[in-house]
C-alpha cells in the first residue's frame, strides 16, 4: 500500500456473495493538479493569448496566400538541391543505420551479460540523440566545409542513435534460444549474434531504417538552413528574398517527393512485418 | 542424422534471383547517392577546428550555466520546456479532431483520404516555414515559437491518435449497448478509457521529442534556448555553446527518463 492509498482510503464494496473488493481511489485529482500547474505556468511564460491569435489569425495566411500559385517556371531549380537532399540522407540513414548495428549489440542486456558495459554504451546513445541535428550538422559545416558532405555527416550522427536505441530494444525482445544453444557449441558470440539474433531482428530494424529515412528526408530541409546542402538551401534563399511563390513551388516538389517515398516505404513495411 | 540436416539444409528456400535484384538495387542507390558528397570543402584544418569545438564544448562555460537570470541556462531551458509543454498541448488539441476525421473505421473513404493528404501537408512544411507565418501573427517569442511547435506536432500524434482509433475494440461498444447503455455512456466506459492512456501516451512521447527540436525555432527567433545557442555557435564561443549544450542534454536526458516512466505505467495500467 503506497503513501497515496493511505491518504485516500480505497472504496470497499461487498458482493453479492460475502466477498468484498478493494477499488482504489482513483489518481487523476493528482494528474489534473500537476497538469494544471504546469498549463499555468507555461501559459505565463510564454505569453500564450487567444484574444492575439483570434484577432490575428489572417496574418498567417499571409505568406501561404503568396505561395499559391506556386512559380512553376522555378521547377527546374528544383531539381538539382530536391535530388541532393535525397541523396544525402539516403546515404546518411544506410551509413547510420549500419554503424547502429554493433553498438546496440553491445547495449543489449541479454547478449551482454556486463552490466557496466552495456550503461556505458547506452548513455553515449542517449546523449548523441539528444544532441540537436542542428547542431551536429553546423559542427559538421565547419570541419567538412559548407554542402552535401556536412549534412549527410549530421544525418548520419541522428540515424545512428535513432536506429541504436530502436535495435537495442528490439534485441532485448528476441527468443535467446538459438543464441544460446550456438554459444553452448562453442560460437562466438559475434557469430552467434549474426546467425542467431539477426534473422530475427532483421524485418524490426529494415522497417524502422526505411522510417527513419522518410524522416530524415523531410528533416533534411531544414539542414540547409546551416549551409548543409540539399533543398534547404535554396529554400532558405528564397525566405531570405521573400520570393514565396518559388518556396511555394519548392514545398510542392517536397510534398510530392515525401509522397512517393513514404507509399514506397509504408508497401515495403506492409511486407517486412 | 548428418544426412537428414543436409537435406533440410538444401531443401531451404532459394531466392537468389530475388536478393541478386536486391543487391543491385541497392548498391546502385548507394553510388548514386554517393555522387552528391563534394569533398571539396573539406580543408586540412578541419580536425584542428574539430578539436577546439570538442575542448570547448568540454569546458562549458559555468557562469552561463549556474546565471539565475533571465539569459542564464535555467531560465532558458524553463523557457524551452513551457514552449516544449504548450506546443504539445496545443497540437495534441488540434490533433484529436483531425484524428477522428481521418480514422478509416469512422468516416467515409474520400474524406479519410482527404484528411489523410491534409496531414502529409501540414508535415511536409519545414518548421522554419511555419516559425516566419506564426512571426507575423505574435511577433517574435515564446508565443511563436509554442505555435509552430504545436503545427510541428500534429503529423505525428494524429498518425498515432489513428491507429489508436482504429484499434477500438467494438465489442466493448456492442455490450454496454446490450446492457442499455445510453450514448454518454457508451462514450464514457467503452471509449475513453480504451483512449485515454493511448492519447496521454502520444502526447507525453511527443513532449519529449518538441524539447528536442526546440532548437530548430531559435533559428527563426521563436523563443526558448536555440537562438542563444545558434548564436554562440555562430560567433564560435565553443564555451557557451558546451555550457547550453549541456544543460539541455542533461534536462532531455530527465525528462525522458521520467516520461518513459511515466508511459510505462500508462501502458499497463
Amino acid at each position: 500500500m503506497s503513501i497515496y492509498d493511505k491518504i485516500f482510503r480505497p472504496k470497499t464494496y461487498t458482493l453479492p456473495n460475502g466477498k468484498s473488493v478493494q477499488q482504489k481511489a482513483s489518481r487523476m485529482p493528482v494528474a489534473v493538479v500537476i497538469i494544471l500547474a504546469m498549463l499555468i505556468l507555461s501559459i505565463r511564460i510564454t505569453g500564450f493569448d487567444m484574444a492575439v491569435l483570434v484577432k490575428r489569425m489572417n496574418q498567417f495566411f499571409v505568406i501561404l496566400g503568396e505561395m499559391f500559385p506556386p512559380k512553376l517556371e522555378y521547377l527546374s531549380q528544383v531539381w538539382g538541391p530536391l535530388f541532393d537532399t535525397i541523396k544525402m540522407s539516403l546515404l546518411g540513414s544506410v551509413i547510420g543505420s549500419l554503424l547502429a548495428v554493433p553498438f546496440a549489440m553491445l547495449a543489449s542486456t541479454n547478449v551482454i551479460p556486463n552490466r557496466a558495459v552495456v550503461a556505458i554504451v547506452r548513455l553515449f546513445l542517449g546523449v548523441v540523440r539528444t544532441l540537436p541535428t542542428l547542431v551536429s550538422a553546423l559542427i559538421a559545416t565547419y570541419i567538412f566545409g559548407l554542402g552535401t558532405l556536412a549534412g549527410t555527416t549530421a544525418i548520419a550522427i541522428f540515424s545512428f542513435a535513432y536506429i541504436g536505441k530502436l535495435t537495442y530494444e528490439e534485441i532485448e525482445t528476441v527468443d535467446m534460444g538459438s543464441f544460446e544453444a550456438m554459444e553452448a557449441m562453442g560460437a562466438t558470440k559475434t557469430r552467434a549474434f549474426i546467425s542467431a539474433i539477426i534473422p530475427q531482428v532483421l524485418p524490426m530494424y529494415l522497417s524502422n531504417c526505411l522510417f527513419n529515412f522518410e524522416g530524415n528526408v523531410r528533416y533534411a530541409a531544414i539542414l540547409g538552413y546551416v549551409g548543409a546542402g540539399g533543398i534547404g538551401l535554396i529554400l532558405n534563399e528564397k525566405i531570405g528574398w521573400k520570393e514565396y511563390s518559388s518556396v511555394g513551388m519548392i514545398l510542392v516538389a517536397l510534398f510530392v517527393t515525401v509522397f512517393i517515398i513514404e507509399s514506397i516505404s509504408r508497401a515495403a513495411r506492409k511486407k517486412l512485418v | 542424422m548428418d544426412n537428414k540436416i543436409k537435406k533440410a539444409y538444401d531443401a531451404r528456400p532459394k531466392n537468389w534471383v530475388f536478393e541478386l535484384v536486391l543487391a543491385v538495387i541497392i548498391i546502385g542507390l548507394m553510388v548514386w547517392s554517393a555522387t552528391a558528397v563534394e569533398t571539396s570543402g573539406t580543408n586540412q584544418n578541419g580536425g584542428k577546428i574539430a578539436i577546439n569545438i570538442l575542448s570547448g564544448i568540454f569546458h562549458p562555460d559555468t557562469k552561463l550555466l549556474l546565471n539565475l537570470t533571465n539569459q542564464g541556462v535555467p531560465y532558458l531551458l524553463l523557457e524551452t520546456m513551457c514552449i516544449a509543454f504548450m506546443g504539445t498541448v496545443v497540437g495534441a488539441i488540434i490533433s484529436i479532431p483531425l484524428a477522428f476525421i481521418t480514422a478509416s473505421n469512422l468516416s467515409p473513404k474520400p474524406v479519410a483520404f482527404i484528411g489523410r493528404m491534409v496531414i502529409m501537408a501540414i508535415r511536409t512544411v519545414p518548421s522554419l516555414v511555419y516559425g516566419l507565418m506564426f512571426i507575423r501573427v505574435t511577433g517574435p517569442g515564446a508565443f511563436a515559437g509554442l505555435l509552430t511547435m504545436s503545427l510541428c506536432s500534429v503529423g505525428m500524434v494524429t498518425k498515432m491518435y489513428i491507429e489508436a482509433i482504429e484499434d477500438l475494440d467494438t465489442r466493448i461498444l456492442e455490450s454496454l449497448d446490450a446492457a442499455g447503455c445510453t450514448t454518454w455512456q457508451k462514450i464514457r466506459y467503452g471509449i475513453l478509457p480504451q483512449l485515454m492512456p493511448n492519447f496521454a501516451s502520444t502526447a507525453i512521447y511527443r513532449f519529449d521529442i518538441n524539447l528536442r527540436d526546440a532548437t530548430v525555432l531559435g533559428i527563426v527567433g521563436a523563443g526558448g534556448i536555440g537562438a542563444p545557442l545558434i548564436f554562440a555557435m555562430n560567433s564560435y564561443r565553443w564555451n557557451e555553446t558546451g555550457a547550453i549544450l549541456a544543460g539541455l542534454i542533461v534536462l532531455v536526458l530527465i525528462i525522458e527518463f521520467i516520461s518513459t516512466k511515466i508511459r510505462v505505467k500508462l501502458a499497463r495500467g
